[in-house]
C-alpha cells in the first residue's frame, strides 16, 4: 500500500518535473533517516526518500546527476541517483562525515569527519582514500574554492579554520577564529572566504590570498538575547550583492551587503535555523529550520519571508538542484 | 579501503611544526586534585558513582586543549592526584606549588577547597570542580578561585523557574539529614521565593529504617497533604530518594535529587553538538560522562581557550583574560559560557533530566534579565557580598 503510494507519487513527481522543469530542492532531515525533496515552482514536498542513519551535510555533483548525502551515524556517504532516486553506491568516508565539499575536478571529496578529528580525501570515481589529514577537534565546516586550489576545514572545539592546499594534501596554515567555527563560503571568484563561528557570535572574512582576516561582522537583533544569535550557513549572491547568514536559535537571516559588509536586515524564520541555499535563478533563498522542522522560502529581491515548508524531523542540510 | 599512509604521515608530521613560525613549544602543566569524603551507608540501591568522576573529564579537557594546541605550539600536560583525605589532598597542592604548577583544579569538599585557596594565595588560580555550596558563592569568595561546578542555587533556581512554567506552584519538600542535604534544601526554599511556588509542606526524613521492606508503607503516609502539584526531594547522596517516586500520598511527580532533576551535565544531553563530547568521553573513559567531569572538563578547557587566546600560560594574565569581554567558552550548552565578575562561577545552563531523558534546559523562556538571562540561575551580583574584582 505504502509502496503503491510512493510509486504513484515519484511518477506523478516525474511527470511534473519533466514538464515544468522547476528545479528541486533536496533536504536531509537528521532524525528522520530521510531526504524531503521540494518542487521550488510549488513549494510543497513531492517526494520523501529514505537515505542513511543520520543524514546531515548534502551536496550535488558537478553534473547535478548525483547527489552525495553524509550518512553520519552510518559512517558513509552515500551516493543517490537524481533521475531514479535511489541509492547506487555508497563511499569509504571515514567515521561520523558530517559535512563535507567537492572539489571543481568533481572527483575530490573532502570529508569531515567529526569524532575523528580527521579531514578524509576521498576520490568519488575510484572510491580511493587519497588522504587523511589531522585537523583540530570537531571538524565541521568544509568548503573548496571554485578555482579549486584551497580546502578550508573548520574544527568547532578548536575554533580554528585549516587551510589545506589541494595539491599536497597538507595544511598550509591555520587561523583562530571565534568560538565553535560551522561554515565556510568562498566567493565566486575565490578571492575571499567567509567563515561563521557559532558561539563566538560572528562572521569573519579573510582575504585567500595573503590568508589574513579582513573583517568581522557581529549581529544584533532588537529583543533577541545577545547568546542566542548564532550564526551557522552562509550564502553569497553570485552578484557579490548580498550575504546570507542563517543565525540559529536567533530564528532569523542576517542579510549583509556583501561589498560594505553592514548589516541591512533580519529576517525571521523557522526554529534554529541552519543551512540554507539559492535557487536557479538566486531569487528564492530556502533555510533548515531544525527545531521547528520546516524550511522557510525567502524572496530574494522583496527580502521577505513568504513560506514555510514542512519537511522531516530536524532538516539540517538544503541544495537546490539548477538542473532539474 | 585503501589508505594512503605516507600522505598521512606527512600530514601529522607537518601540523606539528606549524602554529606561529619560530615559537619553541609552550607547555602548560595543570593540576588536578580529587578528594571526595566518604558518603556513608546508604539504603538505596544506588547506582555507585563512579570513583574517576571529574577526572575523566580533566583528562578529556587536556586531550581537547591538546588536539588545538599541536596546530599552535602549544602543549598540554596533566598532573592528577586521588587523595583519599584532606591531609593528602593539602600535600598535593603543596607538591604541585612547588613543581611550578599554577594552574589548578580541585574537586574537593567547600572546607578544604577554602584551605586550598589560602595556601596558594595569588601564587595560583583554582578551579572548583567539586562544591556546590552556595556560600563559597555569596560571602566566602576568593579572588583566585573560580567555579565551574554550578551552586546548589542555580540547580534549584533552574528546577523551581520549570515548576512556575509548568504552573506546579506547590510542592511539598521533604529533605535529608546531611549538611548537603540541608543546603540544597535551603536554595530551594530560596528558590521557591524567587519563582513565586508555595512550599505546602516542609518535611525533614529522620526515619532510619530499611525502605525496602516498608517503602511502600511509610512514605504514602509521610507525604500525605491536602493537595499539592509535585513532591521535591533534596537527598544529594541517594540516601532514601529513590523510593520516593510512585510512593506518594497523591498521585504527583517527583522532582529534585531524584526522580527529575537539575544536572551540570547527564548523558541524555546530546544537542549543541553535545553527542560530540559524549562520544569522546566515551572513548576515553568506557563510561558516561557526568556532572564532576563536565565541570572539570570546562575548567581545563577554560584554561586551553585562554592559552589560545594569549598564547601564553602566565596565570595572573590567564585570570584577568576569563573576566575580560574576550573570553568565551564554546561548552556544548547552546551559548557561549562565561564567568561572573562578581564571584567567579561559570554562567551555563542547566539540563533538567530524569534518567533516560531531557525534559527543559532552564534558563527558559520569559524569564528575563536585564544582562544576561543566564543570571536568572544562582545568587545575581546584587544579590552576593562578593566582589571579586
Amino acid at each position: 500500500m505504502k509502496n503503491a503510494f510512493k510509486i504513484a507519487t515519484l511518477a506523478a513527481a516525474i511527470g511534473l518535473s519533466g514538464q515544468a522543469l522547476a528545479s528541486l530542492a533536496y533536504v536531509s532531515n537528521e532524525k528522520d533517516n530521510t531526504l524531503s525533496i521540494i518542487d521550488t515552482e510549488t513549494n510543497e514536498v513531492v517526494d520523501t526518500i529514505e537515505v542513511g542513519a543520520r543524514p546531515r551535510g548534502i551536496l550535488l555533483s558537478k553534473d547535478y546527476t548525483k547527489l552525495y548525502i553524509c550518512a553520519s551515524d552510518d559512517d558513509t556517504v552515500q551516493v543517490l541517483d537524481l533521475a531514479t532516486r535511489k541509492i547506487i553506491d555508497t563511499l569509504p568516508s571515514g567515521e561520523d562525515p558530517e559535512q563535507f565539499a567537492l572539489h571543481p575536478n568533481n572527483r575530490h571529496l573532502y570529508i569531515a569527519n567529526e569524532d575523528d578529528a580527521i579531514v578524509t580525501v576521498v576520490d568519488v570515481a575510484t572510491k580511493e582514500v587519497l588522504a587523511q589529514i589531522d585537523v583540530g577537534i570537531e571538524p565541521e565546516g568544509m568548503a573548496v574554492s571554485p578555482d579549486g586550489k584551497w580546502a578550508v576545514n573548520t574544527s568547532e572545539t578548536s575554533s580554528m579554520l585549516h587551510w589545506i592546499n589541494t595539491e599536497t594534501f597538507e595544511i598550509e596554515k591555520n587561523t583562530v577564529v571565534g568560538q565553535r567555527p560551522r561554515h565556510v563560503e568562498f566567493t565566486k571568484d575565490s578571492k575571499l572566504a567567509w567563515a561563521s563561528a557559532e558561539i563566538g557570535g560572528t562572521v569573519h572574512i579573510f582575504d585567500v590570498n595573503t590568508i589574513e582576516e579582513i573583517k568581522q561582522i557581529d549581529f544584533q537583533i532588537r529583543g533577541v538575547p545577545q547568546d542566542r544569535v548564532q550564526p551557522v550557513g552562509i550564502q553569497l549572491t553570485s552578484d557579490g550583492k548580498y550575504a546570507f547568514v542563517a543565525l540559529g536559535p536567533s530564528n532569523h537571516v542576517a542579510v549583509v551587503d556583501a561589498q560594505t559588509y553592514e548589516v541591512l536586515d533580519y529576517l525571521l524564520v523557522g526554529a534554529r535555523v541552519w543551512q540554507l541555499d539559492l535557487d536557479k535563478d538566486e531569487k528564492y533563498l530556502y533555510t533548515t529550520n531544525g527545531v521547528s522542522g520546516d524550511v522557510s522560502v525567502i524572496d530574494v529581491e522583496e527580502l521577505k519571508v513568504i513560506k514555510s515548508i514542512k519537511v522531516g524531523r530536524y532538516p539540517w542540510g538544503v541544495v537546490i538542484d539548477p538542473n532539474s | 579501503m585503501s589508505f594512503n599512509s605516507k600522505l598521512m604521515i606527512t600530514a601529522v608530521l607537518y601540523s606539528w611544526l606549524l602554529g606561529p613560525a619560530s615559537a619553541a613549544t609552550l607547555d602548560v602543566k595543570i593540576g588536578y586534585i580529587q578528594w571526595v569524603p566518604d558518603q556513608g551507608p546508604v539504603l538505596s540501591n544506588v547506582t555507585p558513582e563512579p570513583e574517576d568522576a571529574g577526572l575523566r573529564g580533566a583528562e578529556l579537557g587536556i586531550a581537547d586543549n591538546s588536539a588545538t594546541g599541536k596546530f599552535l605550539g602549544q602543549n598540554y600536560l596533566l598532573e592528577s592526584v586521588m587523595a583519599s583525605d584532606e591531609n593528602q589532598a593539602m600535600a598535593a597542592l603543596d607538591d604541585m606549588l612547588e613543581n611550578g604548577i599554577d594552574l589548578l583544579v580541585a574537586r574537593v569538599p567547600a572546607d578544604t577547597l577554602q584551605a586550598m585557596a589560602e595556601r596558594a594565595g595569588d601564587t595560583a588560580l583554582l578551579f572548583n570542580a567539586g562544591a556546590a555550596d552556595d556560600g563559597l558563592r555569596i560571602s566566602e569568595c576568593k579572588p583566585n578561585v573560580l567555579h565551574t561546578i554550578p551552586s546548589y542555587a542555580m540547580l534549584t533556581d533552574a528546577l523551581a523557574q520549570w515548576l512556575n512554567m509548568r504552573r506546579w506552584n506547590k510542592v511539598f519538600l521533604i529533605t535529608g539529614p546531611t549538611d548537603q542535604d540541608k543546603a540544597w534544601a535551603e536554595a530551594f526554599r530560596r528558590a521557591s521565593k524567587r519563582f513565586g511556588l508555595d512550599i505546602i509542606a516542609d518535611k525533614s526524613w529522620t526515619f532510619d529504617s530499611d525502605l525496602r521492606r516498608t517503602a511502600s508503607k511509610e512514605l504514602p503516609v509521610f507525604t500525605q497533604a491536602r493537595d499539592y502539584d509535585a513532591v521535591v526531594v533534596a537527598d544529594v547522596r541517594g540516601d532514601f530518594g529513590e523510593y520516593v517516586p510512585f510512593n506518594t500520598w497523591l498521585p504527583r511527580p517527583v522532582v529534585g535529587t531524584q526522580g527529575m532533576g537539575p544536572e551540570a551535565w547527564h548523558r541524555v544531553v546530546e544537542a549543541w553538538g553535545a553527542a560530540q563530547l559524549q562520544n569522546r568521553f566515551r572513548d576515553l573513559a568506557g563510561r558516561e560522562m557526568n556532572s564532576e567531569d563536565y565541570a572539570a572538563w570546562a575548567a581545563i578547557r577554560s584554561i586551553g581557550t585562554t592559552v589560545t587566546g594569549l598564547s601564553e600560560a602566565d596565570h595572573s594574565n590567564i585570570r584577568e583574560y576569563l573576566f575580560s569581554d574576550q573570553f568565551q567558552l564554546a561548552a556544548f550548552k547552546g551559548r557561549k559560557l562565561t564567568y561572573r565578575p562578581w564571584n567567579g562561577q561559570l554562567r551555563q545552563p542547566i539540563p533538567l533530566v530524569h534518567p533516560q531523558g531531557l525534559v527543559a534546559t532552564p534558563p527558559l523562556e520569559g524569564f528575563l534579565h536585564p544582562d544576561t538571562e543566564l543570571d536568572t540561575l544562582g545568587y545575581d551580583k546584587p544579590e552576593s557580598d562578593c566582589q571579586i574584582n
